[in-house]
């Protein structure tokens, strides 16, 4: 239907963005993949060829590597489990006739725009201090033992804190998809006898499918990335490394870039297995 | 001028083949209708004239010059869609200026062209406004009115009035038919509603599949059916269709009568078939009866009078008037009313 | 929708959504209070909610040390830099998609979203490194093409859904008016999209202004934003909470205001049109 010209046109306009994404895909993966078989510590001056696979051994056989995924694991689904299953509650709640429905909806909004550095850093001293934190000032009202969240429950509390961030962008990505719900289906529904609980099960919760697997990928694209939020609060330290912490410990704290990049390559792998999984749930969306 | 011929016209969409070769010729200032069921290709032929879609071979002249490998700019022809697309950015006024505009005509002479078209058009109140702002009809007209301001050789209409409710799509097929009258210039329409093509068309080009079944004026698809199809698809209610021994008697494989051709009697005596009334709906002027258990068919329809009282279940006898019977052979084709008696 | 719903189960459901609106809100809120009080009050046990002694002097503290406007411009000059760039990369990109799509548009497509799962870790060390050998590492240009990068397939895909809900008649009717290519781009199809091409400005905007991991390691002084400005303030500074407060504020405030006067663009941003 299109003509030859619209066509070369076409081609033309996509062309740029295919070439800056190829070139800032491929080369500093490659370089990557080039450090990854030496054995690279600019610190001591090594530059060394051809270290083979040792590099990739050497990093899974770590203890520290085995944990570091299992943290990551732990640390996105905890946090795709909080942010999905209280974004459906929240979307449900502010989908109701309520008074100042706007106004509460700025506020739940609020959080996802506060960057990453501040939400850690505000959570971590003024509310998680064991000191001086709000929470200790609570704990101690009811005559209780304060927590020191960071070194006794780390993992929990980066959860915590990363879900607060992303509760928003779920509830309003399914309020959204909520308030697209013909009202009639669930008076239909009510008409057949279902109660809130089933209308819920079969009518609501169907309908949001979509919204979920779309909330789960993007999220989980953000989510595997997480940086600063570690940086800030534990260093990475009390088990809350993630591989990407760890990988970034090698190579920039520890300068180790041989075993780094050998990393680097191992959580690229990994991501590569999870995005194909998310990409057939996103491509099947796509054809809709 | 409008004089639009199609020749040998064939559409593929990779293999499959939507329009098989066809040949038509439209004169100038005819309104023609493409009619025929969902699917039917009808929006497709008429995508092909506009040049929306290319041909897979053929040609398509209009005004004698052959306009097959032109754009669809070029080829003096202006588009109703079905949703209207109109801009929603661009006021009416611009909306309609918006082609004027693309060839480059002075605003002075954009202005007077929107002004008489909006006159004509009812919508001079309107022209500021956004498409948004307007009803379903104002919509209509306000594309009318840019395809109106191009002085286009040929009107395409996609359907127009499908997005409108029942009433409003009465009064604006009136519309289209008084504006046909008044500018006189070829109009090609398409619907999938034949009550829209009997009261508009100049002629009727009723397809299936892809083919052409029947072309002709409304009366003569209506009087004389080509093929079963046709006589099954002209005509509301539809005509009744009896095939076996009745139809035999006929010398024909199939017979139809239109429910406006059977009379209807009550109680026992002289009637032609009997049977047993069904539902009858009543509109007021005329009662449409469905009599089963005629041995015929599972259903004839009968249009009755608006004040015969006739209930559920009584038995009446149909009188057909043997004058209107249509008669079928084996392949579904009209057979010559010569063979009649 | 039409159903008359009873006044005391409105009230109630009024109640428990303003009650977890205002505790989610709460951290924002008490940042914001805690940043004009005086040092002494801010750690105070039990808290002080809004009978202590305002002050500003914590913004002049934090200004005077570390010179919150450098930071801001940086972060200003990046984040909408980056979107105007990837705007300029992604508008022709999305269109051609949407609008000429080929047989293999689907695979093109993914494979863009697929570049935004790379781990950045995996590329760190080479872009450094390539940033150092250029002389480019802590500069604003080098910043702004990386923040470009990584949210191009974002913006590419936001657009593209965008550009699909433009009906085809529509630009059909602008070909049967005699547009051409150009006109077509620039009367019909921009002026439509335009509300969509705002609001993934927006969301990249937010996203460029918050992104803490390049802005983390690839700055230092120069180039460095407000997420390197407020990670300054990490340890020993971020015992005094009424300084940490006021700066957390002043790296919060530019978006959070236009995130809130945005909202309505920005939900619609935000649902990557995956949700209608």
């Amino acid at each position: 239907m299109a003509t030859q010209h619209a066509r070369s046109a076409a081609r033309a306009m996509i062309a740029p963005a295919v070439f800056l994404l190829l070139v800032w895909m491929l080369i500093p993966l490659c370089m990557t993949l080039y450090f990854s078989v030496h054995d690279y510590r600019p610190l001591r001056g090594t530059f060394e060829c051809c270290e083979g696979l040792d590099n990739y051994i050497r990093f899974v056989s770590s203890g520290a590597f085995q944990d570091s995924v299992l943290t990551t694991i732990m640390m996105v689904g905890g946090i795709l489990v909080i942010t999905v299953g209280g974004g459906i509650l929240l979307a449900l709640l502010l989908d109701q006739a309520i008074w100042g429905r706007d106004i509460v909806r700025i506020l739940v909004i609020a959080p996802f725009f506060v960057m990453p550095t501040v939400s850690a850093l505000v959570w971590k001293n003024m509310f998680m201090n064991p000191v001086n934190g709000l929470f200790a000032h609570l704990w101690q009202f009811f005559g209780l033992q304060p927590v020191e969240w960071l070194t006794q429950l780390p993992l929990f509390s980066i959860i915590m804190i990363v879900s607060w961030q992303w509760l928003p962008f779920a509830t309003l990505i399914l309020l959204t998809a909520m308030q697209s719900l013909n009202s009639e289906q669930l008076e239909a529904a009510e008409m057949d006898g279902a109660g809130a609980v089933n209308r819920f099960g079969y009518i609501i919760l169907p309908h949001l499918a979509r919204a979920i697997t779309v909330v789960i990928l993007i999220q989980t694209i953000f989510l595997l990335s997480i940086f600063a939020e570690i940086f800030v609060t534990t260093g990475g330290a009390f088990d809350t490394r993630t591989l990407t912490y760890l990988v970034y410990q090698r190579v920039i704290e520890s300068q180790n870039i041989g075993l780094g990049s050998a990393g680097g390559i191992l959580a690229v792998i990994l991501a590569n297995i999870i995005a194909i999984g998310l990409m057939r749930i996103v491509g099947k969306n796509l054809d809709k | 001028m409008g004089r639009i011929t199609l020749e040998q016209v064939r559409k593929a969409f990779g293999p499959t083949e939507v329009i098989p070769p066809l040949d038509l010729e439209i004169d100038d200032g005819e309104f023609v209708v493409f009619v025929g069921p969902s699917g039917c290709g009808k929006s497709t032929l008429l995508r092909l004239i506009a040049g929306l879609e290319h041909i897979s071979s053929g040609q398509i002249q209009i005004d004698g010059k052959d306009t097959t490998r032109l754009p669809p700019a070029k080829r003096g022809l202006a588009m109703v869609f079905q949703s209207y697309a109109l801009y929603p950015h661009m006021s009416v006024r611009k909306n309609i200026a918006f082609p004027m505009r693309m060839a480059g005509i002075d605003a002075a002479e954009q202005t007077r062209r929107v002004e008489a078209a909006a006159k004509v058009l009812n919508l001079s109140d309107y022209l500021d406004r956004r498409p948004g702002q307007l009803s379903g009809g104002q919509r209509q007209r306000v594309a009318f009115g840019r395809a109106i301001v191009r002085e286009p050789a040929a009107f395409l209409f996609d359907e127009p009035l499908s997005n409108l409710d029942a009433a409003l799509r009465v009064g604006m097929r009136m519309e289209i038919s008084e504006l046909h009258k008044r500018l006189k210039t070829t109009m090609i329409y398409v619907t999938h509603d034949q009550v829209e093509a009997m009261t508009m068309a100049d002629k009727i080009v009723v397809l299936q599949a892809g083919r052409i079944e029947q072309v002709g004026s409304p009366l003569e698809l209506y009087n004389r059916p080509r093929n079963l199809f046709v006589a099954g698809f002209i005509g509301s209610p539809k005509m009744n269709l009896i095939a076996g021994a009745e139809a035999a008697k006929h010398g024909a494989a199939t017979i139809g009568i239109r429910p406006e051709h059977i009379a209807v009697g009550e109680g026992e005596g002289e009637g032609l078939w009997t049977g047993k009334v069904g539902v009858s709906e009543h509109l007021g002027s005329d009662t449409f009866l469905h009599i089963h258990e005629t041995g015929l068919a599972e259903t004839i329809t009968v249009r009755a009078s608006g004040e015969m009282a006739i209930h559920h279940g009584d038995t009446v006898r149909l009188a057909p008037d043997m004058a209107k019977l249509h008669r079928f052979d084996g392949q579904g084709l009209r057979m010559s009313e010569l063979q009649k008696h | 929708m039409a159903r008359a719903v009873s006044t005391r189960r409105k009230v109630t459901l009024t109640a428990v959504a303003w009650t977890i609106g205002l505790l989610i809100f709460f951290p924002i809120l008490w940042t914001i209070l805690t940043s004009f009080k005086p040092e002494a009050q801010a750690i105070a046990d039990p808290p002080i909610f809004f009978s202590f002694d305002w002050t500003l002097e914590n913004y002049a503290v934090v200004q005077e040390r570390s010179d919150y406007m450098r930071y801001l411009w940086n972060s200003v000059f990046l984040s909408i830099g980056s979107t105007v760039l990837g705007l300029m990369i992604a508008v022709p990109a999305a269109w051609s998609m949407a609008f000429v799509p080929t047989k293999r548009t689907k695979d093109v497509l993914l494979w863009m979203l697929s570049t935004k799962m790379l781990p950045a870790v995996g590329v760190l060390y080479p872009i450094r490194l390539i940033l150092i050998e250029t002389g480019l590492l802590d500069t604003r240009g080098a910043l702004i093409f990386i923040l470009m990068m990584i949210n191009l397939p974002i913006i590419i895909w936001m657009l593209y859904t965008y550009f699909k809900e433009i009906p085809r008649e529509i630009l059909e009717a602008a070909r049967m008016d005699g547009a051409s290519l150009r006109s077509e781009i620039l009367y019909v199809l921009t002026p439509m999209a335009l509300p969509g091409i705002a609001s993934t400005a927006l969301l990249n905007v937010i996203l460029a202004w918050n992104e803490a991991f390049w802005t983390l390691t690839l700055t230092t002084v120069d180039a460095a934003p407000l997420t390197a400005f407020i990670a300054s303030y990490s340890s020993p500074e971020g015992l005094f909470y009424a300084k940490l407060s006021a700066a957390s504020t002043m790296a919060i405030a530019p978006i959070l205001i236009l995130g809130w006067f945005s909202q309505k663009q920005l939900v619609r941003g935000l649902t990557f049109g995956a949700v209608k």
